[in-house]
């Protein structure tokens, strides 16, 4: 990465006891779209704050594009934060809600209603700059909210959650909105959520937080089919996890015992000796049902059909195995149904399990 | 959109900016103002008065600034004063009971019975606690007097033949008075509680076969007790406060309370530490009430967190309201 | 009976009741306010209507005048006072932790928790300790002790209603405002003032009316210059003029005029219901 637009050098932070924010390293690429996933408590929107200048690092520092960042307070830094309650100004216009920073800037008049008229025709909001917040909807609001941070051309766009409180629709159809105005805008942002389908739609990269740390950095297909852990595994997607113990290990494959079985898999990055206890994930939709032997370069198990559960777009199968085990797999609409109690034999190409250690 | 990118803000720190990194620094300024007055203006006077009750008075009439416990003395052993301040909780109580019996029906009227114009109707009834009390206190004397309006409608219905002269200038007039002064004081709090019963808790009743006399028994009464604590707290502590009632209406025989002791103390009756000291039991005993109707309010709050914000809320709209 | 017979009774008991309580908190009022038309200078039933001479006594009353302009400039001043620390001191509890704090707030609420004499003759004490005469500002201000007196006594109103208004704020909106590049002091300018703005002006509005009607504090700290509420006092104790009845019918009429003005205040949507 050339100069990256914001580096977080060993930042940590403590709340009293509590540390939220544990030793972490992060560089951002200049115009990417990058997404802090993870859960409440996994210290994703501190770290948004931290850039925002909310909150000081209780160590480490902050760079932004070369410069050190971490003592300014937040109206100082060139950064510009959509919150996610909007927090709109209630007793201001639309209008004056986005010309705000523009005018603490001290912006020529006419160059402010020049970029502020700009920034509501690109969000589609022209006609409501005379209206007050409480007059709009939630998603007209959340667009307001974008508009008065963008308008301020920062160098970082930072957002926390701010899907959350739309409808399940309008906020797919956000996502899609936000991601082709990043990249019409050439901004970077920086995004926090905890919705892992929303971080895979619109990231260039994730950085998958876990108790104040990155458990795994990478781009959503990296992450998605190489998961570095099982936590990994099992917050992004769905997938199975089954616990396996090392036959034999060569070089770039290894023969884990499952289910009494010998499988075959591409070995992980961390090196493991024969013996150790691992785990093998494998996704519900790379599994199909087989009759008689499966094909070459594929691993399979067989077990007893549990239930079927209809979704629509799916079924999904849960398949009882002979050591406890079970295994859900997802079967396509014109896949046979199988009946409970039947039983089934599934396989998936051997390349696409991924073992893991931790 | 404009692709014409705006220049970073400056990153100068002035001496606002190099404060707000210095959480100490900040409090302190931010406190010294109020926290200073406060303790000049406020706890100090009240230290003093604290200070005063533990000196004594000379016979040349002058405070003699030596710790002693003269002055308690005097006020326990002296008949008049604990006579006094026995006579004021007496009047204070018969206040307290009287004002729950009338503020109770009518804020249970207002939260359950009254639809539209509820909070014009509630407005309405706390619009005389803005208005003078004396205005409020006097009036009574007109309607009381021996050729007063209640004896004048009375004679007049002909159901007595002369004036009733225990009306005016008894401890009746003055708990009437008193009484019709802070029942809307007592109002507030009780209103506020009940109107913060979900009306779904009256349908669960009815709907588990209870009839509206046992749901106001078993579900309302209860919920409500914060409310009527509160209430009734400030109405004992007010009754207990108020001296001039007392000297309006209460003539020779109830023209004593515990405040026109401390009123005459401090003036005609010149012994300022004996004053501090009626003032410091009057101080005791009010804080002791207050401690314990606290204590009891939590015991009795149900409703938890939200039902003690909806009760704070409501005393510190009564307290806000209060007194002469 | 049939239950809904019995029901009809419980129900027109309760509306009775409740309408015999108000006409009790009301009635004495409006005798008030009639015999302010009382045609003879003894207040005596029957009632007789029809003069307005008593508003005339009042006009040409100095002392009763003087007395309601010394209760104006007190009630001005207490305001100035009691917003000067009391808005401050709201801040610094909603937004700083310090030793003391739980102390100092039990302090700024005392003058509200007590009967005002206490807080009447602590104040005395003090003022005599240090040496401060009763009098003293007079004519400017009705008297230093006093107007401080008074000030101090009501702080404890604002906090509270600012302090309540604080609480229910976005805090989000500040930080928003510093995102958007403006720095402490613009930020309360620009966004956290316009939202408080209705709680204080009715914190003000309370300060003025209670201090107008404030008796105790008032009645140990007073100088030479009697306040309205004192002024009344002294007249009520001489002996009932119904020149009294005018002066109350008239402060009925301001009482109920500032809080319908503060009742709209309380209910500005802009800041939701206080």
């Amino acid at each position: 990465m050339s100069t990256p637009i914001v580096e977080l050098r060993s930042i940590t932070k403590r709340f009293g006891d509590f540390v939220a924010v544990d030793d972490v390293t992060l560089a951002i690429a200049g115009g990417e779209f990058l997404t802090l996933l993870g859960a409440s408590g996994s210290g994703k929107t501190t770290t948004l704050r931290m850039i925002a200048g909310f909150e000081q690092p209780t160590a480490g520092e902050i760079w932004m594009d070369g410069q050190p960042i971490h003592a300014l307070p937040p109206y100082k830094r060139h950064v510009n934060t959509v919150f996610q309650n909007y927090a709109l100004f209630p007793h201001m216009s639309v209008w004056d809600n986005v010309a705000y920073g523009l005018r603490m800037r001290h912006v020529a008049k006419p160059e402010v209603a020049e970029r502020v008229d700009a920034a509501l025709a690109m969000v589609h909001l022209e006609t409501l700059g005379g209206r007050i917040p409480r007059q709009l909807s939630g998603g007209q609001q959340q667009r307001v909210a974008l508009a008065r941070a963008l308008v301020n051309r920062p160098k970082v766009l930072l957002l926390d959650e701010p899907l959350g409180a739309l409808d399940l629709k309008l906020r797919k159809e956000m996502q899609l909105e936000l991601k082709h105005l990043q990249t019409q805008v050439g901004i970077t942002f920086v995004y926090v959520t905890h919705d892992q389908e929303e971080a895979l739609t619109m990231s260039d990269r994730i950085a998958l937080m876990r108790a104040g740390r990155i458990e795994q950095l990478g781009t959503p297909r990296e992450i998605y089919e190489r998961p570095a852990t099982r936590y990994a595994a099992d917050f992004i997607g769905e997938t199975n996890l089954l616990p396996a113990r090392v036959r034999a290990a060569a070089p770039g494959r290894l023969t884990l015992e499952i289910e009494g079985q010998g499988l075959e898999v591409p070995a992980p990055s961390s090196p493991v000796t024969p013996g150790q206890e691992v785990w093998l994930s494998v996704r519900p939709e790379i599994m199909t049902m087989v009759d008689g032997s499966p094909p070459a370069g594929h691993n399979s198990l067989e077990g007893t059909v549990e239930e079927g559960i209809y979704a629509g777009s799916l079924t999904r199968l849960r398949l009882r195995l002979p050591g406890g085990g079970a295994l859900v797999l997802h079967l396509a609409p014109t896949g046979t149904a199988r009946s409970a109690g039947a039983h089934a034999r599934v396989a998936w190409p051997a390349d696409r399990g991924v073992c893991l250690v931790a | 959109m404009t692709a014409r990118p705006l220049p970073a803000p400056d990153a100068r720190l002035t001496w606002l900016d190099r404060l707000r990194a210095r959480p100490r620094a900040r409090t302190a300024l931010a406190a010294a103002l109020p926290v200073g007055w406060v303790t000049l203006f406020l706890f100090l006077p009240y230290l003093l008065l604290l200070i005063h009750s533990f000196w004594r008075l000379d016979e040349h009439q002058t405070i003699v600034h030596q710790w002693t416990l003269a002055s308690y003395r005097r006020l326990f052993t002296t008949d008049v004063y604990p006579a006094t301040i026995l006579f004021s909780a007496r009047i204070a109580l018969s206040v307290t009971l009287l004002s729950l019996v009338l503020a109770f029906p009518l804020a249970y009227l207002l939260a359950f019975k009254v639809r539209r114009y509820k909070n014009l109707m509630y407005m309405a009834v706390i619009i005389p606690l803005w208005v003078s009390y004396l205005v409020r206190a006097y009036a009574w004397k007109i309607i009381l007097g021996q050729e007063g309006i209640l004896n004048g409608l009375l004679a007049q219905l002909g159901l007595i033949h002369e004036p009733l002269e225990f009306l005016l200038y008894s401890k009746w007039a003055v708990i009437i008075a008193l009484t019709h002064i802070y029942t809307p004081f007592t109002l507030m709090p009780i209103y506020a509680v009940l109107e913060a019963i979900p009306p779904s808790l009256k349908e669960a009743s009815q709907d588990l076969y209870a009839g509206r006399f046992q749901t106001f028994l078993h579900v309302i009464l209860p919920l409500s007790l914060p409310g009527v604590l509160a209430g009734s707290t400030f109405a004992f502590v007010l009754s207990m406060g108020d001296f001039i009632a007392p000297q309006l209406l209460g003539g020779n025989d109830s023209g004593l309370m515990v405040s026109n002791l401390v009123v005459s103390l401090f003036g005609v009756a010149y012994n300022w530490p004996l004053g501090a000291a009626v003032s410091v039991v009057m101080l005791a005993l009010v804080v002791t009430l207050l401690t314990v109707a606290n204590r009891l309010e939590e015991r009795f709050n149900y409703r938890g967190k939200r039902g003690r914000a909806a009760k704070t809320d409501a005393l510190a709209a009564v307290v806000t309201e209060s007194r002469a | 009976m049939t239950p809904s017979g019995r029901r009809d009774w419980l129900s027109r008991g309760l509306w009775l009741v409740g309408i015999a309580v108000f006409v009790f908190i009301y009635a004495p009022l409006l005798v008030v306010v009639l015999y302010s038309f009382h045609k003879s200078r003894i207040i005596a039933w029957p009632l007789q209507l029809g003069t307005l001479s008593w508003y005339g006594v009042l006009w040409h009353d100095r002392g009763m005048v003087a007395a309601v302009v010394a209760s104006l400039k007190l009630a001005l001043l207490a305001v100035v006072i009691a917003l000067g620390v009391g808005v401050p001191g709201a801040f610094l509890l909603d937004r700083y932790d310090f030793p003391g704090k739980a102390l100092f707030q039990r302090l700024v609420l005392l003058p509200l928790i007590l009967p005002g004499i206490i807080t009447g003759v602590s104040l005395l004490t003090f003022f005599t300790f240090i040496g401060l005469p009763l009098s003293a500002g007079f004519p400017l201000v009705p008297g230093w002790p006093v107007v401080l007196g008074h000030g101090t006594a009501l702080v404890s109103v604002v906090v509270t209603q600012v302090f309540a208004r604080l609480q229910r704020l976005d805090r989000y909106q500040e930080e928003a405002s510093m995102d958007l590049y403006a720095d402490a002091w613009r930020t309360f300018w620009h966004v956290t003032l316009p939202n408080i703005r209705t709680a204080l002006l009715g914190a003000a509005l309370l300060v003025f009316t209670l201090s107008l009607d404030e008796i105790a504090v008032t009645f140990f700290l007073i100088g030479r210059q009697n306040t309205l509420p004192l002024q009344i006092w002294g007249l009520l104790r001489r002996g009932i003029t119904p020149e009294v009845n005018a002066i109350s019918t008239i402060i009925f009429v301001v009482s109920v005029g500032v809080i319908v003005v503060w009742a709209r205040l309380m209910h500005d949507p802009q800041g939701a219901k206080a």
